[in-house]
């Protein structure tokens, strides 16, 4: 890619000291318009009915009672979502369109099955009374190892694993990563430790429901308001489920009351599209916190098994793994990214990663933070630290001793290029928190972790104002601070102040396709596209001067928000600002503008390590963080309290995972706890400040060297947390969350078990 | 003749071999003589993969380039959250 990259440049102005959020002040003031918060005038309200089996055949649905019943407008079920030719070449989008509406089969508790517009909610929820669902219920199955079993109940009749063979599965893929001999490592290893961890499903946890308002015209063309970390994305799976032509559909994207990933997809906007359409109205969808729970994608549960070995001086000779990933309802688990994730912090002689994509009646896993990498880094973390603690070696020494490195092989194949594991490792060693005394009942754990960072398709439109300022316009929601990155990115470029620029989220038909807000990829990517927007931008200001200076453009140049002569043989002449070429924009030659567009690649990976104090309270089992330190590469901070914010929320969500967040069902495959109250995240009087250190290793791939940060900080929390436990207990968690209950029986099993 | 190696178990597609000498310049082209040399690979290749070029990777850009001396590594198809 032709960008003038400069990863070691140092003397930025504006990247690095941005104090502002552009959205703090609607945010903090009630301003800020959410997905629920768009109204339409004769607006209608809908709401979807939801299976109460885990497993059942759609018999029959009769609608007649509710369809008439007064204020009720339309229902809509599976017909209303008939098969097209686009949609049927897209395997993923028909299981998308299945999961948006059931049909033949629900697959889990909560699953759609038909959905009103009415005048009012409360109508709504009476009709959806008055539906008639006539089901034949199945047996279900939950558990990943379970519906792995021979027996099973079978989700898919047509589902083979890999696509092949002849008898259906609920394994829908395998994967095995790696390279070298592993049984001769195992061979060559003095000690090995061998266990098997579990983790629980743990939900994305947004505070801000799904909701969205769809609004067809009898013309045929229509447009989405809606909470999603990808508009483009919404608008092109809404058309081809729909049967509609992409140029008809316009998506706009509210403010996000979080996404983690679990906003990366679709779940009510079709419907409301559907029924819109039908009623020729505007129709709003809004989830209750039970639909979130029931219907959209927590992360996927596992199961993993890990071996590994090291010499008695500290080297590890070989590692394996085998990891079961349930997602749901639909192929999809991220056992691929397990896999390759599990030992990406190291550098084994033999590594070997087998995974299973299982599907189970539960709702279709989504993404979450660094998906797969987590519960695979929790069993590989814990199994490193149980090494280094029986050989006597200290963990942190012991994983610099394995630490990947510039130039090393990574465990999932590709030599890696500028990595900053090491200075993670290095930073948290010498951390104050390391070596503070602990008391009776008191552990430390340490773990580290990786995760890949990606681009992706991107479009950036920069357009100078009349006065001199800059409107920005991205195509990726921000959902982390991105705008005030995008900002202080194309203030630096342009030499102006940050205060200068306003970047907006632009609508679906204002931009090229932008790829969802994912894969820590929009400060990267973005970031790129906006620095290089502004290049262009630049290039048309200073053939602005040369027109009114009369001297070939070549001559002219930028300097601190300027155009200037490029050197004594261009002419004297007094330096043109950006308010005064955009104030005569319109007499030489018109609006000035900058754009880029690109598929953006070379992320570049970050690594963090985490240290983290807990004490056990070992009459209750209740667990409490008393101190965690963060320490990551960012390779270049933009916005460092940004940046913070992210390792922060990480970690937190992370914590959560570890010790409350899991997904229970009762014997009948049916969701217990579809709320806040049964469904415990920490909430801030739950946990200490937590410390941050920023490492700045700078990726090749990016002109300033960024990196992705907002994926990596939930990677070793869950593995930190049971470390530290371990510590505390002389017990070992090998099942989580580590719950109370939980670790009252592990305690109680395993008594001063040493380690 | 960049050497192209395949993630573990794809190998089983391309009757166990897992390590190619491709002669491409661009990603496209390297997938397309892939896919000819080992026919059962294609359909996986189609729907797309990530490929990895002396360790950055990219997951949609057909025409990077591979120099002849590149480290080339197909790995499953990437999304982040």
């Amino acid at each position: 890619m032709p960008l003038d990259h400069n990863p070691d440049k140092k003397d930025f102005k504006v990247v690095g000291h941005v104090k502002t959020r552009p959205d703090g002040v609607d945010k903090v003031t009630g301003r800020a318009k959410f997905g629920a918060d768009m109204f339409a005038p004769g607006m209608l309200h809908a709401k979807i009915l939801r299976s109460p089996h885990a497993h059942a055949r759609i018999k029959s649905i009769d609608t007649s009672k509710a369809e008439a019943l007064p204020g009720v407008k339309a229902v809509v079920t599976a017909a209303d979502f008939p098969d097209n030719p686009d949609l049927l070449a897209n395997e993923e989008l028909v299981n998308i369109r299945y999961n948006v509406m059931a049909r033949g089969k629900v697959l889990y508790d909560g699953h759609a099955v038909a959905a009103v517009a009415a005048v009012n909610p409360r109508v709504a929820r009476q009709a959806l009374k008055l539906i008639e669902v006539d089901y034949e219920v199945l047996p279900h199955v939950v558990d990943v190892e379970l519906a792995m079993a021979p027996g099973a109940p079978i989700l898919h009749e047509d589902l083979r694993t890999n696509g092949e063979g002849d008898e259906p599965t609920n394994v829908a893929r395998t994967i095995e990563i790696g390279h070298g001999d592993i049984d001769a490592g195992f061979k060559e290893a003095d000690f090995i430790v061998e266990r098997t961890f579990t983790a629980g499903a743990a939900h994305q946890g947004y505070i801000e429901p799904h909701a969205c308002l769809a609004n067809v015209s009898g013309d045929g063309s229509g447009e989405i308001w809606c909470c999603t970390q990808g508009h483009f994305m919404v608008r092109d799976f809404c058309a081809q489920i729909c049967g509609m032509e992409v140029s008809k559909l316009r998506v706009t994207a509210s403010e996000i009351g979080g996404g983690f990933g679990g906003k990366t997809t679709i779940f009510i906007e079709p419907v409301a599209l559907a029924l819109s359409r039908k009623t020729g109205r505007p129709v709003k969808l809004v989830m209750t916190r039970d639909e979130v729970f029931r219907a959209t994608g927590p992360t996927a549960s596992s199961s993993t098994h890990i071996k590994m070995g090291c010499t008695k001086d500290g080297v590890i000779t070989a590692a394996y793994a085998e990891l079961h990933y349930q997602g749901g309802a639909f192929p999809g688990a991220p056992s691929d990214m397990g896999a390759m994730t599990a030992f990406a912090c190291y550098q084994p002689k033999a590594v070997k990663a087998l995974g299973w994509d299982v599907v189970t009646n539960r709702p279709k896993q989504a993404a979450y933070r660094a998906p797969g990498a987590p519960m695979a880094a929790f069993a590989v973390e814990s199994v490193v630290s149980e090494l280094a603690a029986k050989i006597g070696m200290d963990p942190i020494d012991f994983r610099l001793k394995n630490a990947a490195t510039s130039g090393s092989r990574s465990s999932y194949g590709p030599t890696y290029s500028d990595i900053g594991l090491v200075e993670t490792l290095e930073a948290a060693k010498a951390h104050p928190n390391y070596s503070i005394p602990l008391g009776p009942n008191q552990g430390r754990g340490v773990a580290s972790g990786f995760w890949f960072n990606f681009g992706g398709q991107t479009a950036v439109s920069l357009n100078v104002n009349i006065d001199g300022s800059v409107a920005l316009s991205v195509g990726t929601p921000d959902i982390g601070g991105s705008r005030a990155s995008m900002c202080a990115m194309a203030a630096e470029e342009l030499g102006i102040p940050y205060e200068n620029v306003q970047t907006i989220i632009a609508d679906t038909g204002s931009l090229g396709y932008n790829d969802v807000t994912d894969g820590s990829r929009v400060t990267f990517a973005s970031g790129l596209a906006t620095i290089e927007a502004a290049r262009n931008a630049k290039k048309v200001l200073c053939a602005r001067a040369a027109k009114i200076w009369g001297i070939p453009e070549d001559a002219v140049k930028w300097e601190d928000g300027c155009a200037i002569p490029a050197g004594p043989n261009a002419g004297e002449f007094p330096p043109l600002s950006i308010k005064e070429l955009a104030a005569q924009a319109g007499e030489t030659g018109g609006p000035i503008a900058g754009h880029y567009e690109i598929s953006a690649d070379g992320a570049g990976p970050s690594f963090a390590t985490h240290i983290v104090d807990a004490e056990v309270d070992r009459e209750t089992g209740r667990i409490t963080i008393l101190r965690y330190l963060i320490v990551q590469d960012a390779g270049k901070a933009v916005s460092p309290t940004y940046v913070e914010g992210q390792m922060q929320g990480g970690a937190v969500q992370g914590i959560g995972w570890a010790l409350n967040e899991e997904y229970i069902y009762n014997d009948k495959g049916l969701l217990e706890n579809p709320g806040f109250l049964d469904y415990r995240i920490p909430v801030a009087s739950d946990l200490p400040m937590i410390d941050t250190q920023i490492v700045e290793v700078p990726n090749p791939g990016h002109p300033y060297g960024v990196r992705g940060v907002g994926e990596t900080s939930i990677v070793p929390p869950l593995g930190a947390v049971a470390n530290a436990v371990a510590a505390a207990t002389g017990t070992r968690p090998q099942e989580l969350p580590v719950s109370p209950p939980r670790l009252l029986k592990l305690m109680k099993d395993q008594p001063l078990a040493a380690e | 003749m960049a050497k192209v190696v395949l993630w573990g178990s794809l190998s089983r597609l391309a009757d166990g071999r897992k390590e190619f000498d491709i002669d491409a310049p661009d990603i496209g082209r390297m997938l397309a003589a892939l896919g000819s040399e080992a026919p059962k690979l294609k359909p996986i290749l189609d729907k797309g993969v990530t490929v990895s070029i002396d360790g950055t990777l990219y997951r949609l850009d057909r025409f990077k380039t591979i120099d002849p001396d590149s480290e080339v590594f197909i790995l499953p198809k990437m999304a982040g959250g």
